[in-house]
């Protein structure tokens, strides 16, 4: 008896991103207001991070409402219908409602059928991470089209009293469709994680921890403190900009494409700082232009790079066709890079 | 190997590069943070063009150590491969 084989998923020989979009909360944070919680300036802050303004979600732009917002651009601008969409991944580390995933309420308020739907948590290189898998299941025959969606409130974990972060975080969402393609659109994933530095960007306590203290009204014990982000700026410094830049150079090389052919450059907006000094490490020629979405939207993790490539798109800082390296790195610490062809 | 005054020479040409401070402003007692100015992430990109031109490990641990030109040049003279 010959030994039975399994018929392979055939998928499409190459994938790229078909259509980006945004969602930006309502409300602006300007400067002027985080001056309210801490001991700061304007300038400082300015210099310090390049950011001007922040976007903070109000209580009805939950993470699925942002999400499904942006998704709905995001659709649209590919020019298809929700039913054709075989796979909802959803990139967030600040939706507090761990079980079920929020992918799934997403998939099904767009009219996704019975796609299968799952979150990630990739913090700031959940983007590139989502990208990456949906690359996989496009041409792995596991799905046509696949949504990838970053979002993130990081206001609900953000210390307002923390002189060193409660300035850095917004919120919003940004959303990818990522599907077959007649040429290659998305390089190789240069992607990868360095759990030795997990402490140098992380929550403060785990929710257990935080909800096993008594409260300071008892007048004994701890008090409770709901968890937040916090981050060692110098480490992190040191290795968003000098580490990654090799990891970014890495990604032109694995795609064949040098730094001059490309027309966009989209790193994770953390701060403007790493950015400028990441431009200078890669050696990345003034001709490319480059995000600087951070001013005006502040560090929103995973949904920074599809933000911030909406605005360069719409903006007519970047062109559809035009090839983007993307490289988003954070809390793991994670990092993953690629070039792609903008949608 | 190099003699302290090639040592300080060498950070005044990367605080100037950095942080556009006169090299001649960067003098062994001044402080970096509270004199010239040099925020903490441009101390990481002075600390980083330091390990390169004098082929020296300046550990993230010891970034905080060095708040004097002075501490800086002695950490380089005694680390320095």
């Amino acid at each position: 008896m010959t030994k039975p084989q399994i018929r392979p998923a055939t998928g499409a020989q190459y994938s790229r991103i078909h259509g980006v979009g945004g969602y930006r909360p309502v409300r602006v944070i300007p400067n002027s207001e985080v001056l309210e919680w801490i001991d700061s300036s304007d300038e400082w802050i300015r210099t310090r991070s390049g950011i001007a303004e922040r976007r903070w979600a109000g209580p009805e732009e939950s993470v699925a409402e942002m999400s499904v917002q942006a998704a709905g651009k995001a659709i649209a601008q590919a020019g298809i219908t929700p039913e054709q969409i075989g796979g909802v991944i959803v990139s967030t580390v600040s939706h507090l409602k761990q079980t079920p995933a929020i992918a799934t309420e997403i998939a099904q308020r767009l009219g996704c059928g019975t796609a299968p739907a799952f979150d990630i948590s990739a913090a700031c290189a959940g983007f590139g991470y989502g990208l990456g898998l949906a690359d996989g299941m496009v041409r792995g025959g596991n799905a046509e089209y696949v949504l990838v969606i970053g979002v993130e409130r990081l206001s609900d974990l953000t210390d307002k009293s923390d002189r060193s972060t409660a300035f850095i975080f917004g919120d919003g969402a940004g959303a990818a469709i990522v599907g077959p393609s007649n040429t290659p659109g998305i390089g190789k994933l240069i992607w990868g994680s360095d759990g030795s530095q997990a402490d140098v960007i992380s929550q403060t306590q785990a929710w257990d921890t935080a909800f096993a203290k008594p409260d300071a009204i008892n007048g004994q014990g701890e008090e409770q403190k709901w968890p937040a982000l916090r981050m060692d700026g110098q480490p992190v410094f040191r290795w968003a900009v000098w580490e990654m830049a090799k990891v970014a150079q890495q990604a032109l090389d694995a795609a064949g494409i040098t730094a001059d052919q490309l027309g966009a450059f989209i790193p994770h907006q953390a701060n403007m700082r790493i950015t400028d000094a990441m431009i200078k490490a890669l050696k990345l020629p003034a001709s490319v232009p480059v995000a600087r979405d951070i001013a005006e939207t502040g560090n929103t993790s995973a949904a920074s790079i599809p933000l911030a490539m909406e605005r360069m798109l719409e903006s007519g800082e970047a062109h559809s066709g035009d090839l983007a390296l993307i490289i988003g790195f954070g809390a793991g610490l994670v990092y993953a890079a690629a070039v792609v062809t903008l949608p | 190997m190099a003699t302290q005054n090639e040592v300080q020479e060498g950070l005044a040409e990367i605080v100037n590069e950095i942080a556009g401070i006169p090299v001649e402003d960067v003098q062994l007692d001044k402080s970096f943070t509270d004199d010239l100015d040099v925020d903490s992430l441009s101390m990481v990109e002075v600390v980083v063009a330091a390990e390169e031109r004098f082929d020296v490990k300046i550990p993230d641990d010891e970034v905080k150590n060095l708040k004097t030109v002075g501490d800086a040049v002695n950490y380089i003279l005694t680390n320095a491969a």
